[in-house]
């Protein structure tokens, strides 16, 4: 297959356009993630918008939402147009920021976020992940504010008076490893009355990294009632169990938490259905310093851009119309990324990637693109290798290779 | 090529305890003081045979006691870690007896040193001695036996495997080469 | 054995070789010499996190009776203090040629990170809310030694399960020997995965060998884990008369220290069922015991 490109558009064949040979390959549309933790401003020793972009590209990503918590935290259109500019500059994806709900994610009063939408970045999804907007007040109120802008909150549901000091899922493994358990209600419970919430005053709920079977059902429930909310999956948490915290490495600690087998299970099914709309990488670098460490001290989170599309290929397999929908079309839809999540069809934005689905690859924390090292995946072999990743047109992955 | 041969058999065994035992009571006036003290593992059995053939020969009951040496040894490092045995200190102690320490095979005589050692901690005995089943030579200390029950001249190579029927089911003394 | 980090690694025979070589030791702690000469030339570090005198003495006496060198760590007023990772401290214990490195540390599972980062043993004195292997072993020993054996025997242990190391350890460990264990206090302190609970103390006493006194921590009642102290010790601290309600030959313990008042009033702490100074003496065999295991050899 051939596909043509001209202007940074797909067209039929035409003169003049630019061929690219698909030569065995499967050409997806490019990659979406709706949840990049990228570090920039603040922790530039973790990540950078640069590095995070490579990573991106690297993973089949042509767009990436990055959130809010950076230091400032993203809650001034400065801030947030200053992530975008950095984005434009890197040059290997769209970076979208993401605006944050409360002032400093501090859960205490709303942003300015009409400015943000207003903003050169156009902020459209307002999250204050890694903290639950958990005031049932003012979450009522940004539901309903950002109807203003058909923007959407986007959720991390987390009752915090739940999950103090909580460090991973509560369950029989806590019990035995003496760790503060993280209860599956604390999301639960957040969910369930976020989609009430937003059934109320009518707007639109997405909910982050969606880690149990109980909120599997609590959006089901609430999608056949008519609520409109959509939902996302990490890569690892449908595929990691909290077993893996026995080696008490920090590297399994992630927030949500690995969850149960039944748990990841219940998430597959809910991708499958259609519960879930996406899957999502929450990619969250961190320093050897914050993790290699006492679990307890250690920073939540995980590596995902690099690994999201092959953990989707080994979990699900060559369903190419499934990690469509899932990882390009939905996403760009609930983050409103016009230019993003399309098929590969003329007239289309030439934003695809070209992968490898026979080739096998070992991960090597080293040998990642992000400046930090904190993957789960370590020595696991897995499906999947993007070779090619173009945007608009532009190739921004050639041969395995970042072209910058 | 590999052998084993029964340098001692089990009737030998017993004429060999019963020696020891008349010199024991020759050398020491007729086991005034004595203490008899068994480095485990099977110099305890030994002690034990020599305490029940002198009180067959004089009508003398001798304390008997356990000598565990592991905690002592010199060589710990150069092996997995050994079992510990059971410690016993006779009836009475041993501070100013005239405590005899008994084994089955003396060799380089690091297993003495090391029961020394263990011995000055439990107390302050008059005298000590020893009495050993076999002496096989290749000491690598300044340390001999006073009573031997036979010397078997060996080579380096050779191994001396000592049977007793309350550890082995038998008695015997077999020269072995691999 | 390369590291002692949980008593859950134990298998019975471990274990009962770990409690038959403490009574070796035991015998050596009456004698007027106290000192083995085994661990010459051996250095354990004792790398504490948390205050924890009593503990600390007892693994530093032990290592010295066996004739170890001994370097306390303490993280107040150290490196530690100043913001160094227990990393970089590894790395130092290991340049000093620490041969074993006993840890206590607020942290669960801390040991486990250092074992990975020193080529010595490591020994698990206290992990956060995880285990405390050695102060289970003590117990085992302990109940062995008045009661003659361990298999078969019903054990309760009494109070906040839910935050208590020495909780983990014991109910792991005295059920690898044989013993029936079952977990009590009010359901917010004992959870349901550990093993047999029971929130009725009073109707468990009569049935019990062993009743095994827990520390409960006056914070509990702030994070509403209970109403308040003095409804706690009506519920769940044995007096004079729930002692009385124990058979004949059954034993109170208690990992120390106490709050006498509390979860034990001083009539039961002082009686003769009561073995709590007798674990304290079993403790330094019970930990030479431990060290030998791990250093003892190649």
């Amino acid at each position: 297959m051939k596909i043509y490109i001209r202007d940074g558009l797909i067209v039929d064949k035409a003169a003049g356009a630019q061929v690219v040979d698909t030569d065995g390959l499967v050409a997806l549309p490019g990659l979406v993630d709706l949840h990049t933790h990228l570090r920039e401003p603040g922790r530039e020793d973790a990540e950078t918008v640069l590095t995070g972009s490579r990573a991106a590209a690297l993973g089949g990503y042509t767009a990436v939402c990055a959130m809010a918590n950076t230091s400032p935290v993203a809650d001034t259109a400065g801030v947030v147009e200053q992530v975008y500019r950095l984005g434009q500059e890197a040059g290997l994806v769209d970076v979208q920021p993401i605006g944050a709900v409360t002032v400093g994610l501090a859960g205490e009063r709303l942003a300015e976020l009409g400015a943000m939408a207003e903003s050169a970045a156009r902020v459209r999804v307002f999250s204050d992940d890694g903290f639950c907007v958990h005031d049932p007040r003012l979450m009522r109120r940004a539901l309903e504010y950002v109807k203003a802008f058909n923007g959407v909150i986007a959720q991390h549901a987390e009752e915090p008076r739940l999950t103090e000091g909580a460090q991973m899922h509560e369950g029989d493994v806590s019990q035995r490893l003496g760790l503060t358990g993280w209860p599956a209600v604390a999301e639960e419970s957040i969910i369930a009355r976020d989609v009430l919430l937003a059934e109320h005053v009518g707007s639109r709920l997405h909910v982050c990294h969606v880690s149990t079977a109980g909120s599997v059902e609590v959006i089901r429930q609430a999608k056949a009632r008519g609520v409109q909310v959509t939902a996302e999956v990490t890569p690892h948490h449908l595929l990691l169990t909290h077993e893996l915290a026995t080696s008490y490495d920090p590297v399994y600690k992630v927030n949500p938490p690995l969850r149960t087998a039944s748990d990841v299970e219940a998430l597959r099914q809910g991708v499958l259905d259609g519960t879930i709309d996406i899957i999502a990488t929450d990619h969250a670098p961190h320093t050897s310093e914050d993790k290699e460490c006492e679990w307890a001290y250690a920073r939540p989170g995980m590596l995902g851009l690099e690994t999201a599309l092959p953990i989707a290929i080994h979990v699900f397999g060559e369903q190419w119309d499934l990690i469509s929908e899932r990882m390009s079309y939905a996403p760009a839809r609930i983050a409103q990324l016009s230019g993003h999540g399309h098929p590969l069809t003329p007239g289309n934005p030439a934003n695809f990637t070209l992968i490898d689905p026979t080739a096998k690859w070992a991960v090597d924390p080293h040998g990642l693109a992000s400046l930090s090292h904190n993957t789960p995946y370590a020595g696991m072999t897995l499906p999947g290798r993007v070779v090619h990743t173009y945007l608009r047109g532009v190739q921004t992955v050639e041969n395995g290779k970042v072209t910058k | 090529m590999p052998y084993a041969k029964t340098v001692l058999t089990d009737a030998d065994v017993q004429r060999v305890v019963d020696r020891i035992a008349h010199q024991i009571l020759e050398k020491t006036q007729g086991a005034q003081d004595v203490v008899l003290m068994g480095i485990v593992s099977r110099g305890v059995p030994l002690a034990r045979r020599l305490a029940e053939r002198i009180s067959a020969f004089e009508g003398l009951s001798l304390p008997v006691g356990a000598l565990d040496i592991t905690l002592y040894r010199d060589d710990l490092r150069q092996q997995a870690v050994r079992k510990v045995g059971h410690t016993e200190e006779p009836p009475g102690g041993v501070d100013g007896r005239r405590v005899i320490l008994v084994d089955d095979v003396l060799f380089s005589g690091r297993t003495i040193r090391a029961a020394l050692d263990a011995l000055s901690d439990l107390g302050r005995p008059g005298v000590v001695q020893l009495a050993v089943l076999v002496d096989r030579g290749h000491r690598q200390l300044p340390i001999r036996a006073d009573y031997v029950g036979k010397n078997i001249p060996t080579a380096l190579t050779e191994k001396v495997r000592v049977k007793l029927a309350e550890i082995d089911g038998t008695d015997e003394v077999q020269l072995e080469a691999a | 054995m390369k590291h002692l980090l949980s008593a859950g690694d134990l298998t019975a025979a471990a274990a009962t070789e770990i409690l038959d070589i403490a009574a070796e030791m035991a015998a050596v702690q009456g004698r007027e010499i106290k000192k083995l000469p085994t661990l010459r030339g051996r250095t354990v570090v004792n790398l504490f996190y948390e205050d924890s005198t009593r503990t600390r003495i007892s693994f530093e006496a032990a290592a010295k009776r066996l004739s170890a060198d001994v370097i306390n760590f303490s993280a107040k007023g150290s490196s530690v203090e100043k913001g160094e990772s227990l990393k970089d401290t590894a790395w130092t214990l290991q340049a000093m040629g620490a041969d074993a490195v006993v840890i206590r540390h607020p942290a669960s599972g801390a040991p486990y990170r250092l074992a990975n980062w020193v080529n010595g043993s490591v020994l698990n004195a206290g992990d956060g809310t995880h285990e405390h292997p050695t102060q289970a072993l003590l117990d085992a020993y302990t109940i062995r030694s008045r009661m003659g054996r361990i298999d078969g025997l019903r054990v309760a242990i009494v109070g906040d399960v839910l935050h208590s190391r020495v909780a983990r350890s014991n109910a792991l460990l005295l059920k690898t020997l044989g013993a029936k264990v079952t977990l009590v206090g009010p359901p917010t302190l004992v959870p349901q995965e550990l093993g047999d609970v029971s929130y009725d103390l009073d109707a468990l006493l009569p049935d019990s060998d062993v009743v095994m006194m827990l520390r409960v921590q006056k914070e509990r009642m702030h994070s509403s884990y209970l109403p308040s102290a003095r409804e706690y010790s009506r519920r769940y601290g044995l007096d004079g008369a729930r002692l009385r309600r124990l058979p004949e030959h059954a034993i109170v313990m208690h990992p120390g220290p106490m709050n006498r008042g509390m979860e034990i009033t001083p009539e039961v702490a002082d009686s003769p069922r009561s073995t709590i100074v007798e674990q304290v003496t079993n403790g330094v065999s019970v930990r030479m015991a431990c060290l030998y295991l791990l250093l003892g050899g190649k």
